[in-house]
């Protein structure tokens, strides 16, 4: 019963009028974004933490508007999927499937609210298991010692590219990159420079948001001139969107595929390296196999087929929160920028936040249930605003974008040389996306490579030097195998599960 | 398979530079068992054999735009990096109304419209995070 009453002090955090406020902002700019194909969950929540930082908001306060920024996104990915055909972030792909023929067949009203409720199942369910399963890893985290969490940190990156990775090496090659960058500046044991070059600028290291911004959102900027003038030909949002009430009898319909796909997404949102894409994936496919076995209805516009891969993905986000919040270790991409966000405001996730920081867990977590319900509020009745949203142009949107990164980093940093360097990392970002190097090990890479070598020197300095103090617990031995089969099974099942989900997506509607 | 070789020598070009730059880290006065160049040298050993891993088996080449294209990346590039060095002098408006008129411009719109877009973001932003919200912006000869 603990549990219950940290939940109550949270919901004293977070109900008050500023918190409240922040909540909602957070939430529609947040559907915004994730409406906005080409600016994702994790691009959305990265532009906003300079200037979260800067306007100088309390932890909580920050904190609260950029996970209502998160599970918004997550919420708007639907819209474009639903109208357009174009997943508005990656893991609303597979919403596209079902979603945008029951468009065509001018059911997009009903489509739009049918996930909206199935994105709120998920999410507040998945909500629910975060309030139950992070205190309990917090319990197994609080045996670690700093060789255990070595060890945890080298699992997060081998397991990163998660079960659809095609080439393991180059997930290495980026999470090495980013450790190496986050060693530059001062070494924090001993006080030596490290790779600074007399630099002064490099003293302190390379701020991770420099990265973030640049890597994330200076990319795309490029990745929009790269392919300007070939995407063009969307429907421009014509499609009439019609009732936007769910009926009863649909929901019903759908319920028992929302449960499902409920369960699916978070499992998959809190082990290592799935995160919200497999999610809504694993949901899609279960789904069709147990309600549509010979593929009758299922991309053709089935409810069920709209209902559970949002279900799946906004359960997923939810579950991702698990292991980012009581161990400090995030799966995915957006969890990565919200570890980001906490390391700016100066909080170490892990098991000691919830003891030493109870009011910013469980704020953050009601704040999360708040938050569920503002987004089915916005995303039922008002979703109209946002379908609008899709209507203004990429060329008129993207300069905004690239500014608001501009005058966030500029706001923290107030120099040339931090501002030059995101620029290079926006280059940077571009040619890695072109060679198939993911980001993410990048970004994790620049958040955790300290605490990485720091728990490593430490675990060395109490063993004497005698490197086997890696192996010498259960707890540590057993992490090193999940690591190790994480790396090594994408090897041989990667390109399976890619062509799977290249085949799915081809099946549906987006061939045409 | 090009652009991976490519990208492996690169990278295995960092992983023996890291690697240097790691051994001439100065001695600190009292160190631990592995020091501030033990982990680095793991880090850049880590880089040095992915890198070798794209050398000797390549991916299949992306698909890398006609130059024409790389071109317009380039010079969007060189904008950005323009911008970064002209705000403290020029001030966050007039900076902001050249390189949003640019993007704009480079991605897709008239000349009219990216003129608009560049006054209207420019002189919105500036409005909502300097008088608004308070942030210091750059400031440039006439005070904006």
């Amino acid at each position: 019963m603990e549990t219950f009453a940290s939940l109550y002090e949270g919901f004293a955090v977070a109900l008050t009028w500023q918190n409240l406020l922040l909540a909602l902002l957070g939430c529609f700019l947040g559907t915004m974004m994730g409406a906005l194909p080409g600016l994702g969950p994790a691009n959305g929540v990265a532009i906003l933490i300079p200037l979260a930082f800067t306007f100088g908001l309390s932890a909580i306060a920050a904190l609260i508007l950029l996970t209502s920024v998160y599970y918004g996104a997550m919420y708007g990915g639907r819209i474009s999927s639903i109208l357009l055909n174009i997943p508005g972030d990656e893991p609303a792909m597979m919403t596209c499937l079902d979603g945008y023929p029951m468009a065509q067949a001018g059911r997009a009203g009903e489509a739009l609210a049918l996930s909206g409720v199935a994105s709120f199942v998920g999410a507040f369910f998945a909500t629910w298991g975060l309030v139950f399963l992070a205190p309990l890893l917090v319990q197994i985290a609080l045996l670690f010692g700093p060789g255990e969490y070595f060890v945890l940190y080298t699992l997060a990156f081998a397991t990163l590219g998660g079960i659809a990775a095609t080439n393991q090496a180059k997930s290495a090659f980026a999470a090495a990159l980013g450790i190496g960058i986050a060693m530059i500046g001062v070494d924090t044991q001993t006080g030596v420079q490290r790779f600074t070059f007399g630099e002064v600028h490099l003293y302190d290291g390379i701020d991770f948001l420099i990265a973030i911004v640049g890597l994330f959102a200076l990319s795309e900027v490029f990745v929009f001139l790269e392919h300007r003038g070939q995407n063009d030909s969307a429907d421009e949002g014509k499609m009439k969107i019609g009732r936007v009430t769910p009926s009863l009898s649909v929901l019903r319909y759908c319920t028992p595929a929302m449960i499902r796909s409920t369960v699916l997404g978070f499992i998959s949102g809190v082990l290592p390296g799935a995160g919200a894409s497999l999610g809504s994936f694993l949901a899609y496919s279960v789904e069709k196999q147990v309600s549509d076995p010979r593929s009758e209805t299922f991309g053709k516009g089935d409810p069920r087929g709209v209902a559970a891969p949002e279900a799946g993905n906004n359960a997923a986000s939810g579950g991702a929160l698990v292991p980012m919040l009581a161990l400090g270790v995030p799966g995915s991409g957006t969890t990565a920028v919200l570890l980001a966000v906490l390391l700016t405001l100066n909080i170490q996730p892990g098991p000691l936040l919830f003891q030493n920081n109870p009011d910013v867990v469980w704020g953050l977590i009601a704040a999360l249930f708040i938050g569920n319900f503002m987004l089915l509020a916005l995303n039922i009745p008002m979703v109209g605003i946002f379908t609008r949203v899709l209507l203004v142009p990429t060329h008129i949107l993207m300069p905004v974008v690239a500014m608001i990164a501009f005058i966030g980093i500029y706001s923290i940093t107030g120099s040339t040389f931090e501002l030059t360097m995101m620029v290079l990392f926006g280059a940077l970002g571009w040619v890695l996306r072109k060679l198939d190097v993911p980001l993410v090990p990048i970004i994790l890479g620049i958040l955790l490579g300290n605490e990485m070598e720091v728990n490593l020197r430490r675990a060395m300095t109490i063993s004497n030097g005698e490197w086997t103090t890696l192996f010498d617990s259960w707890l540590a031995i057993i992490l090193w195998t999940i690591a190790i089969v994480g790396f090594v099974l994408p090897i041989f099942l990667g390109k399976r599960v890619k062509r799977k989900m290249k085949e799915a997506e081809e099946e549906g509607p987006l061939s045409d | 398979m090009m652009s991976d070789r490519v990208l492996g020598g690169v990278g295995l070009a960092l992983a023996v530079f890291y690697a240097w730059a790691a051994t001439i880290i100065p001695e600190p006065f009292s160190s631990d068992a592995i020091g501030p160049d033990g982990f680095p040298m793991i880090i850049a050993l880590v880089l040095g054999l992915s890198s070798i891993y794209f050398v000797v088996k390549p991916d299949p080449e992306p698909k890398w735009p006609a130059l024409n294209r790389l071109a317009e990346i380039g010079c969007a590039l060189l904008v950005m990096f323009g911008y970064a060095q002209v705000l403290p002098i020029l001030g966050f408006v007039f900076s902001t109304v050249i390189i949003t008129a640019y993007l704009t411009w480079r991605l897709g719109a008239g000349p009219l419209t990216a003129l608009l877009n560049g006054v209207g973001t420019s002189v919105g932003l500036f409005v909502l995070f300097e008088l608004i919200f308070g942030l210091s912006l750059a400031d440039g000869p006439l005070g904006f």
